[in-house]
């Protein structure tokens, strides 16, 4: 319990490291000779020296009450009620709160103060965690003073196998800090339940997937995109293939958070990447309630069911980027959500035309589902800087490299139907005399990343759902 | 319980904060029990009845033991006993 103010008097907010507040230390010891005076120190209770009563604030409970956002503040009392307040040393406003007794002779006129501990960046979330009303909906949880609070995560089942950040409120107010969406705001039903998620939710979640507040934006666009009815999260999720929620951010949003799209892309290593991914899934599991073996049906599943998310290189001017491509403005942000199976690495170190390259690339992407098949799900390939120049090299922009993959992606049907090359997978006998299509035509998304050297790219399968395409597509939204 | 930390619920909040108890099973034909003794002062003699009521009743039963009743049983303990029954009795007190 902090000790209660007096009802008339002048109250002064200092801390020792404030220059301002050192200089008027003089000035405080003479106001403390005529008055009442309380001196509030939020960082040294032996600061100031030679006045009466001090109060240590270390804790910065009274800051925070006080509302103070700079040192040194003076505040005058009368009556219980605060009736006059300046920050900083201005002689003219001390005079007139305190008196002559605080025209500070021999100090300059005016001197600015310096920031209160209590508004420091990530100190007012927790002030208002721990003295005020954080305003959250979401139900407390307690924790026992013996245990650990990961653990808690782990035995409520909250987590996807890996640690989690514990959801405290001064977290998830740092969190709500990244967006200027009110926290009741509902983004959405959360599949498979179809919960109501508020983007209060969407902030405990992140928070547990270890997201910084700057990814907020992204987090609820990408959640937003994953939404989409023609994306078809349910069946995404409560499928026994291997697939799951592919990101993929483009334009300004990518690079303001710090994503990878160079070294290492598709791996390890990158705050943002891994948890953007990461938050997306722990919303699915703990808001919709989609845990494997309950509407997860998942047959083998995937790593990347833990978190898949990249940015793609945009950094040659000549490379028209994916979210362009699908239509929107350049210059915004978007995501773009596939329906993905793993990371299939393809290796080609001697094609050194477009067209070579291309035959070669078509070669690893028949093997998409499986070799026979052209329903078995669309693909994302992610072209290696090394690949991509030789497509540059020989004049070959995105339109070029799309048409040119699509006609070498034809093949005869007779190859494909059922027991051809004494394999039984394989299409309809009816399909015999066709020319048959790997891939409808907007059927294979091509984004750029990866480090520079490595004549590798990567094809990353879809999911047999995509086949219905009137009903279940990649889809991409832009991140307001 | 004494609070040291609270957190808020990540989930949409459909399910009890306190976890439910597992449901007893509906019989215990074709299951083991196991049977632990803490290490505390006539916990066995306690067992040594319940087991004769087992093997009345044909349940199976594996006895199992803390190596001292100041600390929590080992991991391996719990993993042996996780691995051979199904479920478990425990002789708490003395």
């Amino acid at each position: 319990m902090i000790e209660v103010l007096p009802a008339d008097g002048l109250v002064i907010v200092a801390k020792h490291e404030c220059h301002t507040c050192v200089l008027v230390e003089p000035v405080m010891q003479r106001l403390d000779k005529v008055g009442p005076l309380t001196v509030i120190t939020q960082d040294d209770p032996a600061f100031p020296r030679g006045v009466g009563r001090v109060l240590d604030d270390q804790q910065l409970e009274r800051s925070f009450h006080l509302n103070i956002e700079a040192v040194p503040t003076l505040i005058r009392f009368e009556g219980g009620r605060e009736v006059g307040r300046t920050v900083g040393w201005d002689r003219a406003e001390w005079t007139r709160l305190a008196g002559e007794a605080a025209a500070g002779e021999g100090l300059p006129a005016w001197q600015p103060g310096c920031g209160s501990r209590s508004v420091e960046p990530g100190v007012q979330e927790a002030l208002i965690a721990r003295y005020g009303d954080p305003g959250l909906a979401s139900r407390e949880i307690p924790v026992g003073e013996w245990d650990d609070p990961i653990e808690a995560c782990f035995e409520r089942g909250w987590s996807d196998g890996l640690p989690v950040v514990p959801p405290t409120d001064e977290r998830i107010l740092r969190m709500l800090g990244g967006t200027d969406r009110r926290p009741d705001e509902i983004v959405g039903l959360i599949p498979p339940n179809l919960a109501p998620c508020t983007v209060e939710k969407v902030a405990i979640n992140a928070v547990m997937a270890g997201c910084k507040p700057e990814y907020m934006p992204v987090v609820l666009g990408v959640l937003e995109a994953a939404l989409d009815p023609l994306f078809v999260l349910h069946g995404l999720l409560c499928t026994t293939h291997f697939s799951g929620p592919l990101v993929i951010i483009n334009g300004p949003a990518a690079k303001a958070v710090g994503m990878n799209s160079g070294v290492n892309a598709l791996g390890q290593g990158n705050r943002a990447n891994a948890t953007i991914g990461r938050a997306l899934q722990l919303i699915v599991r703990n808001v919709g309630g989609g845990l494997p073996g309950g509407m997860d049906r998942a047959t083998l599943g995937n790593p990347g069911k833990y978190t898949f998310c990249f940015a793609e290189d945009e950094s040659d001017p000549d490379w028209e980027p994916l979210a362009q491509r699908r239509g929107i403005e350049a210059g915004k942000s978007a995501v773009t959500l596939f329906h993905a199976e793993g990371v299939h690495g393809f290796i080609d170190q001697k094609s050194r035309t477009p067209e070579e390259l291309t035959r070669s690339l078509a070669m690893g992407l028949f093997g998409v589902g499986h070799p026979k098949l052209c329903d078995s799900g669309n693909a994302v390939l992610v072209l290696s800087p090394e690949h991509y120049r030789i497509f540059k090299d020989g004049g070959w922009n995105r339109r070029r490299i799309e048409d040119e993959l699509y006609q070498a992606l034809k093949r005869p049907g007779r190859d494909l139907v059922y027991g051809a090359q004494g394999v039984p997978e394989g299409l309809p006998a009816s399909m015999a005399d066709k020319i048959v299509d790997k891939f409808p035509p907007d059927g294979l998304l091509i984004v750029r990343a990866g480090g520079p050297a490595g004549l590798f790219s990567a094809i990353i399968g879809g999911w047999p759902g995509q086949r219905v395409r009137e009903e279940c597509q990649a889809v991409t939204h832009e991140i307001r | 319980m004494n609070i040291s930390s609270k957190l808020r619920d990540p989930t949409a909040e459909t399910s009890p904060t306190r976890r439910a108890r597992l449901a007893p099973p509906p019989s215990l034909d074709g299951k083991v029990v196991a049977l632990m003794d803490i290490g505390k002062s006539r916990g066995a003699e306690f067992l040594d009845r319940l087991e004769g009521h087992f093997r009345t009743a044909g349940v199976a039963t594996k006895r199992y033991r803390k190596p001292t009743n100041t600390k929590v049983a080992p991991p391996a303990v719990l993993q042996t006993i996780a691995a051979e029954a199904q479920l478990a009795v425990i002789a708490l007190s003395d």
